[in-house]
């Protein structure tokens, strides 16, 4: 077992609480208004009594998230020890909310906090909300593959020492390709300078059960991580766990104000008991399962790898500094030698083959593979992928692409965002200060975020991914044809 | 213990029989069960669906082998993706001129079972030409090095262990293991009840873009869901009735059950309904 348990895991305080609930055949004059799902035939129908029976308001015996002291209080307990937590929060509003309190709990207005830039879009809004400034530590690419990484030390040693008012820093464990830092020296550098550590573990719910896998946030020393159960551990979509480090303890109270904030005062038992009931699965069972997971991604890289045309990198792209450990089930697939953009590739796959991977960019796709894996459907993807080489394999695609453009920051995100703004013509912004977001999504990592110059390199980017089919987010006009610029500076 | 075998072919309809149960077991892939009834003889069940039985498996396996073989004389290499039961070995064993065949047979225990239980039906497993190969047919036809003239598809339906077998990749994969004048017939579903109809207009429109002759041919199989069953002739370079080769076919003096060379012709007529759901008419 990677981790000695203080409590049973084999409990499920929330999963019993509802099933009990369901036998107790309550009469609701509560919301919400469908009442065990009879209100709407329809509905019920459609996503099962089951589900609808227990999707019910908070009330004594089922607790209540925004003020835990009952079920719920024993299974974010629950949790907290399955991941070797100091303090375990559930969220219903996504990782993006947790994301948000973490900066929200740590820096206050006008403070400043490090980062890198290529961070998901929740990280850079966080910024708006708590009007913090962000320093950017350029995270390093590779040049290969395109793809940004995870920061050097150096880089990371020199933003502190530049900015030792700073309150925090921020780290993706791992990116969306699988690329993780050296968290741990990490961790150390920042608290000698008294600053905490946030992690973004939004891809790396599975770290804290893999036997060998890259280090998970709080077996590093982190103050916080932001895992996405829903997206590798197998709970409902926009299911999520905030995880505190024992450097919080004395801010626990201040930490649940925080959440509460944003936090919805009617949070979905479908959503917290799949987080009760995945956590006891991990906790039981987790090391098997990706363990399964791992030979089954190995086994996809080594096939990818001998299609030809097609490179599933793995650990062989190491530098052991900002590219320290590699996620394995993740299948970042580079496509420019068989003469396709990732987008191409994606949109082939989806609308031909009919299967979904996470993203496309423009030299790459992301498969990530998880608990729901099996083996014919990723014989499935390696079939697809070599039918493709065989209809579209042409000489390789000359054009070096890179995914991260170090930005020209010109004011904070949140300066940027309340600032008086209009919208003019793409191809009229060169020069000036953007007011809004503009990125691929997935991955939903920013090309352009609030407060930074528009430049040649990005509007030539953004118009680049858009021919290639890229579907552009995050600003105001949908067509991504008009920008919002700061009116005057 | 007799009983009654029941087989949804909707959620409203069902076919059923009186019905011994000599055999059951669960293999990793699948529940496989052996009947003995009075009228079908012993029938093969997998996850509760009739695979065949043994009155009217003929038919299946006939219309499977020999409407290509009639077309295509001199294949010599022929890949079976599926075809556990050894019914379609057994049919291709009759031709001299062929000189290999590799069954690619996801689950172990179906040829186990069929050489114990169905020994009429499944071939001679021990002949020289051929070789047996338990793996993923998606895997096979995307690793293989070999080449083949004729590949049969006969498979599950498209939910379960055949899932990937009625996919594009699946498709695209045996296109390039076909020598350039090779073709392929699968097991085409029914167009009948519509949630089939469906999986029929699918792979049809899948194999369309892949091959540049693909056409249906029907046969009647009382035991299938309507009793109303299609194959797709999906080839490189012949046609199915313009380069049938008659005459040799018949000098093969071959002892059919239910294909002849008038129901070669005929059963490439579709229905209108059929036609239409296929993008036709």
């Amino acid at each position: 077992m990677i981790r000695e348990y203080q409590l049973n895991q084999e409990e499920a305080p929330l999963y019993n609480a509802l099933l009990e609930y369901r036998k107790q055949r309550m009469v609701s004059f509560d919301v919400p208004g469908h009442k065990q799902g009879r209100g709407n035939p329809e509905l019920t129908e459609f996503l099962g009594r089951y589900a609808m029976s227990v999707d019910v308001n908070s009330m004594k015996m089922l607790d209540n998230l925004i003020h835990p002291i009952g079920v719920i209080k024993e299974a974010q307990e629950l949790a907290a020890d399955a991941f070797g937590a100091y303090s375990a929060f559930f969220m219903t509003n996504g990782t993006t909310s947790a994301v948000q309190a973490m900066v929200l709990a740590t820096v206050n207005p006008g403070e400043k906090i490090i980062m890198p830039r290529n961070v998901h879009r929740s990280a850079i809004n966080a910024l708006i909300l708590s009007r913090a400034i962000p320093v950017y530590v350029d995270p390093g690419v590779n040049e290969k593959l395109g793809i940004p990484l995870g920061m050097s030390i150096e880089n990371i040693e020199k933003a502190i020492q530049e900015n030792p008012e700073a309150q925090a820093i921020l780290v993706n464990n791992p990116t969306y390709y699988g690329i993780c830092p050296n968290l741990k020296a990490i961790v150390e550098l920042a608290h000698q300078a008294g600053m905490k550590v946030l992690v973004d573990e939004a891809h790396g719910t599975h770290f804290y059960f893999e036997k060998s896998g890259p280090i998970s946030a709080m077996a590093a020393g982190a103050d916080l991580a932001a895992i996405s159960t829903h997206k590798t551990g197998g709970s409902l979509t926009q299911s999520s766990i905030l995880l505190s480090g024992p450097g919080m303890a004395d801010e626990q109270g201040y930490l649940r104000q925080i959440i509460n904030l944003t936090l919805t005062t009617s949070s979905s038992y479908l959503l917290l008991s799949s987080l009760d009931i995945t956590r006891k699965y991990l906790a039981l069972q987790g090391e098997k399962i990706y363990q399964r997971v791992l030979e089954y991604a190995n086994y996809a890289r080594k096939e990818i790898n001998n299609i030809g045309g097609f490179y599933a990198f793995g650990k062989a792209e190491i530098n052991y500094d900002s590219f320290y450990a590699f996620d394995q089930t993740k299948l970042s697939i580079h496509t420019r030698d068989i003469g396709l953009a990732g987008i191409e590739v994606y949109d082939i796959l989806r609308d031909e083959y009919q299967i979904q991977v996470e993203f496309g960019d423009l030299s790459n796709i992301l498969a990530i593979l998880s608990i729901g894996d099996r083996p014919v459907a990723i014989e499935r993807l390696l079939g697809a992928l070599s039918d493709i080489k065989r209809r579209y394999g042409k000489k390789a695609d000359q054009i070096a692409v890179n995914e991260y453009y170090q930005p020209k920051v010109v004011m904070s995100p949140a300066k940027a965002f309340y600032a008086k703004s209009k919208q003019i013509p793409l191809d009229q912004t060169i020069g000036k200060v953007c007011t809004e977001f503009v990125m691929c999504y997935p991955p939903g990592i920013p090309i352009l975020a609030p407060g930074e110059e528009i430049t040649t390199e990005v509007l030539e980017y953004i118009n680049y991914a858009k021919e290639k089919g890229s579907s552009m987010t995050g600003a105001e006009d949908l067509a991504t044809e008009k920008l919002n610029v700061i009116d005057q500076l | 213990m007799t009983m009654w075998f029941t087989e949804n072919h909707t959620k409203d309809v069902y076919f059923a029989f009186k019905a011994k149960q000599l055999f059951s077991t669960e293999s990793d892939f699948q529940q496989i069960d052996i009947y003995q009834t009075k009228d079908f003889g012993r029938v093969l069940v997998m996850d509760e669906r009739i695979m065949l039985t043994e009155k009217d498996e003929k038919i299946y396996h006939e219309m499977i082998v020999h409407v290509a073989m009639a077309v295509h004389m001199d294949a010599e290499d022929v890949l079976i993706i599926g075809g556990g039961d050894g019914g379609a070995l057994r049919e291709l064993q009759r031709y001299p001129g062929i000189k290999s065949i590799d069954m690619v047979e996801i689950d172990s225990v179906v040829p186990e079972v069929a050489q114990r239980f169905l020994p009429g039906i499944a071939g001679d497993f021990l002949d020289s030409r051929f070789t047996l190969m338990i793996a993923d047919g998606l895997k096979y036809v995307r690793t293989t090095k070999k080449k083949y003239d004729f590949i049969i598809v006969d498979s599950t339906d498209p939910f379960g262990p055949g899932e990937s077998l009625f996919t594009r990749e699946f498709y695209g994969n045996c296109f390039e293991i076909l020598r350039e004048d090779g073709l392929l017939v699968n097991q085409h579903e029914s167009p009948y009840y519509r949630s089939d109809a469906r999986e029929v207009k699918l792979t049809y429109e899948k194999t369309k873009m892949i091959f540049p002759i693909d056409k249906l041919f029907q046969a009647h199989i009382p035991t299938y869901p309507s009793g109303h069953w299609l194959f797709g002739f999906i080839s490189k370079k012949y046609d199915p009735l313009e380069d049938l080769q008659a005459e040799r076919w018949s000098k093969l003096g071959l002892d059919t059950f239910y294909y002849n060379l008038a129901l070669h012709r005929g059963s490439f007529a579709l229905p209108n309904y059929v036609l239409k759901l296929i993008g036709k008419k």
